[in-house]
């Protein structure tokens, strides 16, 4: 139990996957706009997350350990990925067009989200069992949640202000990302010491 | 077995795998494509304006499609066009689609109109407004901040002195400035016709529109008595034209005491 909350709140706030890693900036500036379409997103991405972490896990385990195929480990990931998120994108064009509509060109942009490949990776990386690692992966989507929420926040903040023209669009939005970003540092050490 | 032979075989086994499964997949999660409503969307402008009163063109190619509306001339962006097109795909009569342009009602700018307070709050006509009806002395008047220029998907609004100023050559009569403008100061008006148009929106007494702004209508009912065709009548002391009965022959202008009432003829390309 203990260890559990650990890996959550671990990749919940110290190791944010945007704010902390900089993994899945894309979406992250692409879909913050507004607070709908953000949470929409940070669902799909938690939903493929966890359900890559679970077909990769055994994946990894059962043929490339078992093969010494390791090296392998990129393209395949990638592969199945790729392949989930069309049937993620087959199944809310079916039963949730509106979202499917919002997401627009973000959905299959999950396919080459960084965040989603580099969980996966992390995972074994860091050598956790299949809970931990399904776990891990939730706690990533929900980091990305976090960011996404916070920072639509923030966006909807700008539009109402008085932007000098030279940082009006994107230059601004990166410059609030990264001060959002430095306020996630202050995060560092809080889950050690929590448990220690 | 060599190990390179394996990893071949397990990477495109996978491959085959997600492969099937996907197309398996798309066989039961199929979304039937109404190919008539796909068809009439691709003839919409895609402004998703809602002029035509459905969800955006999807919603109007769907309706269409399904028969729940039969008058195509309800796209007013896509104009005689587009109507024709619809009917060409639906077989329905294509309807005629009297062209229209957005005016903007007020002629408060800077000069005209007197200030009683300075505003710096957010840039925002709807904001602005909450705060004594604005910072100008007419809370009737135009305030310029431009939320019509912010909807406007054509470009066609700018900022002149203060007031909002629609172009004809770029309005697609999409009524979006109409929606969104909190004064109510914008309306539809007829293109390529000579009328008279009530530059102003004052509903105030004369005596205190006179000091709220040089351009304001005072109700002094010259204009009424002026004109021959029974078009122009008062309404809470401000005058109004019926742009049916007008004809454009400028006695009302004449008479007009504070130059409130123009003679407008909108030209377009269209």
């Amino acid at each position: 139990m203990k260890s559990a909350l650990f890996i959550l709140l671990t990749a919940i706030l110290t190791e944010n996957f945007v704010l902390c890693k900089f993994l899945g900036i894309c979406p992250f500036l692409g879909v913050s706009k507004k607070l709908n379409t953000a949470v929409g997103m940070s669902g799909a991405v938690i939903f493929v997350m966890a359900l890559a972490t679970a077909v990769t896990y055994p994946i990894n385990k059962y043929l490339l350990v078992a093969n010494d195929l390791e090296y392998l480990q990129t393209i395949v990931f990638i592969l199945v990925i790729a392949a989930l998120v069309q049937l993620v994108e087959l199944i809310l064009k079916k039963f949730m067009p509106p979202l499917y509509n919002a997401l627009g060109i973000y959905l299959p942009l999950i396919t080459t989200n960084c965040a989603v490949l580099g969980v996966v990776l992390l995972n074994i990386t860091k050598e956790y069992g299949f809970v931990d690692s399904i776990l891990n992966s939730v706690g990533a989507g929900l980091g990305f949640m976090l960011a996404m929420v916070i920072f639509s926040g923030v966006r909807s903040r700008l539009e109402g202000c008085d932007i000098p023209k030279f940082l009006q669009g994107l230059p601004i939005v990166l410059i609030s990302a990264s001060i959002v970003s430095l306020s996630f540092m202050g995060f560092t050490g809080l889950v050690e010491n929590i448990f220690a | 077995m060599s190990p390179i032979i394996i990893a071949v075989l397990i990477v495109s086994v996978i491959g085959l795998i997600a492969g099937l499964g996907l197309s398996i997949a798309s066989k039961i999660f199929a979304v039937p494509v109404d190919e008539k409503a796909e068809a009439i969307r691709e003839c919409l402008p895609g402004a998703n304006c809602g002029a035509c009163g459905f969800s955006g063109c999807d919603g109007y190619a769907a309706a269409l499609s399904k028969g729940e509306t039969t008058d195509t001339a309800l796209c007013a962006p896509g104009g005689n066009d587009t109507a024709k097109a619809i009917g060409e795909i639906t077989g329905l009569a294509a309807g005629e689609i009297k062209p229209t342009a957005a005016v903007v009602l007020c002629q408060g700018h800077n000069v005209n109109a007197e200030v009683k307070l300075e505003y710096q709050g957010v840039k925002s006509c709807k904001m602005a407004a909450q705060i004594f009806g604005g910072p100008k002395e007419c809370i009737y008047g135009c305030l310029g901040y431009g939320d019509c220029l912010n909807v406007c998907e054509y470009d066609a609004i700018s900022i002149c002195d203060g007031i909002a100023r629609i172009n004809p050559y770029m309005c697609k009569a999409c009524k979006m400035c109409v929606k969104t403008c909190p004064k109510g100061l914008i309306e539809m008006m007829p293109l390529h016709e000579v009328k008279a148009a009530v530059l102003c929106k004052n509903h105030d007494k004369g005596a205190i529109t006179r000091k709220e702004c040089k351009t304001g209508c005072i109700g002094c009912m010259k204009c009424v008595k002026a004109c021959e065709f029974d078009a122009v009548s008062m309404d809470n002391f401000c005058a109004k034209v019926d742009y049916e009965k007008c004809t454009g022959c400028g006695k009302c202008h004449e008479a007009c005491p504070v130059g409130a009432i123009d003679i407008i003829s909108l030209v377009s390309n269209s």
